[in-house]
């Protein structure tokens, strides 16, 4: 068993200066930090390094997908579900270009993520050799840090670099290039691993002063609310979140990405932000006193206009980049901080007591979405099931307690409005890119992170044929992903602006769709289609019981729309209901 | 739209100057002019960035070539709040037209002669940009063949060095 040996002897062999192909240099870098999964397509300017893995099958999983940009979303969900770097291989080229979506989807929602592609041999650079892309500099724009090694003693260093910045501070994707002559080259191996770097402070110290201003703010608040957002996941601050939540008896609202920061049965919990959050939450920004932001960063779908928005209220901004600070709402205290580390400092000086009225006026705004648009939903009294009656059903039998992935689109809204999450981190989406083709190559990397969870994704017809083929990852590698397909002939979430803003001019909205059950079977992959209300229960209930893999096509209402809304350029106080 | 100079200091490292730019392309801020040397510290790069534009969107921009890796530090300046030259120099066919009217405007404008050969000469101005454009200006009629000009330097008037910067990034 050579492989075996070669492992246990990793952290001797470090100090024996051995002397190693980049290559393998590479992947013993990789099991330094701490790496035992990954993700991957090989191709040319890669194959050394993918030679050294063959060494490394028991350290080091690698699964290949089926497209490059699958890879990326497999890992982003691996990365957000274990808190460690996403780590992706692929080739030059078309390879290396195929990444982009997913960089950009992880810079974006501040996913940590090491991507490693192939390059042409340094003596080539820049004379458009075969398979050659810049991707230095494609990347630069949707990476936190890219390098390019063009020299096998940069190795090791570098490496160390990547996954220091990827996962320290706020979070984000790092590539790093590397030449296949660097892969090739032999070099002595030591590996140390990066303690910092003089220009990237990664965790800003705690301004006591900032702590003190806020938590004045907080306790002389009649009317406070505070915003979640994917900071709380990040930092693991959920049990400080409650801790603040209870003590300064504050509701808590969630961003898209925030969802599961907080429990959604907990009495304090007012429901989603945003365009097509909750409207309780949305009308009471523009009522609130104070507004606690913690680990969020005003984007436009949660803000609404931003002229017309928490005009009359007092902020409070936790975020851990500075950069975020009055970038899209002036605040009248930023807190520099980690959100652990500023709700550990604010749950010794905050206080407050029941605000009855307060919360009741969340209660009333809430019976009111209920009549108007969640009863009509969950209860729909129309032939076709409503996707909303599949999310409320799935919540139920899989109590709360699911890993959601989801695509773009209505489901997505509908899952995060509809879904009970119980527990952190258990929803993956993606936010701030909105990536169609996102939601099952999520599914397939939450579910290697967490291989006894109960993965679901869901999607939508449109998005689900974006990233189709990882469903060979699936079942290549046996993998028991549950993922539904909520079928409506349409890219829904286009429909319903075009039916709102665009005088119902359908232009290119409607799909002749292929038959997803016969797919997926072709994949080796049970399936079912549901389209009578009388079956849903007993599909989900099916899907959620069956031991493997298992797809779920729902054919579902095409004219509904998600509601409530806010309009495009409308303020988070003028959401409508219809 | 007011006119702002941003210092940056940075690593000197391959592909920063990209870095340091996207972040005022992709606002559409139009660089004015952009001078990268080594500063007061070795291996540091300073940057002078003029642009104009307005303060919160500088303020933005600031903070996020702040967040760049490799980018110790970014401040914004009004005019008033910096020192601030360009060098220009100026080559001009050499001929017997040129008299002494010549050296009198060199010597009113606070220039210097670099080099004179039997083709050429080359004039020397530091000053403020419009100041050497008057020089410019004023030279045309001797026919300027080249006019080359420098991207601002500046130095701020603030207290705070960027030593200090340095000593409390590194703790
Ligand atoms: C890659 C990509 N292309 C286009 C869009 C724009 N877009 C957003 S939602 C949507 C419709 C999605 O349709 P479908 O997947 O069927 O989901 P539905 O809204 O019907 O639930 C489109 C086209 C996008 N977000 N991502
Ligand atoms: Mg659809």
């Amino acid at each position: 068993m050579e492989t075996a040996t070669k492992a246990e002897n990793i952290k001797e062999m470090n100090n024996t200066g051995e002397t190693l192909s980049g290559a393998e240099i590479l992947v013993r870098s990789l099991i330094q930090e701490g790496v035992d999964t990954m993700f991957g397509y090989i191709g040319g300017a890669i194959m050394p390094v993918y030679d050294a893995l063959y060494d490394y099958q028991k350290e080091l999983k690698h699964y290949m997908s089926r497209h490059e940009q699958g890879a990326t979303h497999s890992a982003q969900a691996y990365a957000r579900l274990t808190k460690k770097p996403g780590v992706c291989f692929t080739t030059s080229g078309p390879g290396a270009t195929n990444l982009l979506t997913g960089l950009a989807d992880a810079y974006l929602d501040s996913t940590p993520m090491v991507v490693i592609t192939g390059q042409v041999p340094s003596g080539l650079l820049g004379s458009d050799a075969f398979q050659e892309t810049n991707m230095v500099g494609l990347s630069m724009p949707v990476t936190k840090w890219n390098f390019q090694i063009t020299k096998v003693e940069e190795i090791a260093e570098v490496m160390a670099k990547a996954f220091y910045i990827a996962r320290t501070g706020r979070p984000g994707p790092v590539l790093i290039d590397i030449t296949k002559d660097a892969q090739v080259q032999k070099a002595e191996y030591k590996y140390e691993r990066c303690k910092g770097i003089r220009s990237y402070q990664p965790v800003p110290k705690l301004n006591m002063d900032e702590i003190l201003a806020a938590a004045e703010l907080i306790n002389s608040a009649k009317k406070p609310m505070i915003l979640a957002g994917q900071g709380i996941l990040l930092s693991g601050a959920e049990q400080e979140l409650m801790e603040f939540a209870e003590k300064t008896q504050t509701p808590v609202a969630c961003t898209l990405l925030g969802l599961s920061s907080f429990p959604t049965d907990h009495p304090l919990y007012v429901g989603m932000l945003g365009m097509h959050g909750n409207y309780g939450p949305n009308m009471n920004t523009n009522q609130c006193d104070v507004l606690i932001a913690i680990g969020m960063r005003f984007d436009d779908r949660v803000t609404g206009d931003t002229s017309k928005y928490a005009k009359q209220a007092k902020i409070v901004h936790i975020d851990i980049d500075r950069s975020e600070h009055n970038k899209n709402i002036s605040v009248d205290v930023p807190v520099l901080a980690d959100a652990k580390q500023a709700l550990t400092e604010l749950n010794k000086v905050v206080s407050g007591s029941e605000r009855e009225e307060w919360m009741q006026s969340f209660k009333d705004y809430y019976q009111l979405e209920y009549e108007k648009v969640i009863e009509k939903q969950t209860h729909s009294s129309r032939e076709r099931i409503n996707m909303a009656e599949v999310i409320d059903c799935l919540s139920e039998k899989t109590n709360g307690e699911a890993v959601l992935c989801t695509d773009v689109g209505q489901h997505q809204m509908t899952s995060a409005r509809y879904y009970k999450f119980k527990n952190p981190n258990t929803q993956v989406t993606s936010g701030g890119l909105g990536t169609m083709g996102f939601g099952m190559p999520a599914a397939i990397g939450a579910q290697i992170a967490d291989p006894n969870a109960t993965v679901v994704s869901v999607s939508g017809d449109g998005g689900f044929q974006m990233t189709i083929q990882e469903l060979a990852v699936i079942r290549q590698y046996k993998l028991p992903v549950k993922s539904i397909v909520l079928n409506n002939s349409f890219l829904g979430m286009v429909r319903q602006w075009q039916d709102l803003f665009f005088e119902q001019r359908f232009s290119y909205t409607e799909m002749d769709n292929p038959d997803f059950v016969k797919i997926v079977e072709g994949y080796g992959i049970k399936a079912k289609r549901v389209s009578k209300r009388e079956e849903l229960q007993d599909a989900i209930q099916e899907m959620i019981d069956f031991p493997g893999a298992f797809f779920l096509e729902v054919v579902v209402e095409t004219e509904s729309n998600v509601l409530p809304m806010i309009a495009p350029g409308a303020a988070v106080s003028e959401m409508r209901l219809e | 739209m007011k006119e702002y100079t941003i210092t940056v200091f940075s690593e000197n490292n391959i592909g920063l100057l990209n870095e340091v730019t996207i972040v005022f392309s992709r606002r559409k801020i139009n660089i004015e002019s952009l001078t990268v040397s080594e500063s007061e510290v070795k291996g540091v790069s300073r940057y002078t960035i003029v642009v104009f534009s307005d303060e919160k969107k500088i303020e933005n921009v600031v903070r996020q070539l702040e967040k760049i890796i490799g980018v110790f530090k970014a401040l914004y300046f009004k005019a008033e709040e910096i020192v601030h030259q360009e060098v220009a120099l100026f080559k001009i066919a050499n001929s017997p037209k040129l008299n002494g009217n010549l050296e009198a405007l060199i010597r009113r404008q606070n220039a210097k002669i670099l080099t004179v050969n039997p083709d050429f000469l080359v004039i020397e101005r530091v000053g403020y940009k419009a100041e050497n454009q008057e020089l410019f200006n004023e030279l045309e009629q001797y026919g300027v063949l080249q006019f080359a000009r420098s991207g601002r330097v500046a130095v701020s008037c603030q207290k705070k060095e960027f030593t200090s910067y340095l000593k409390e990034l590194s703790h």
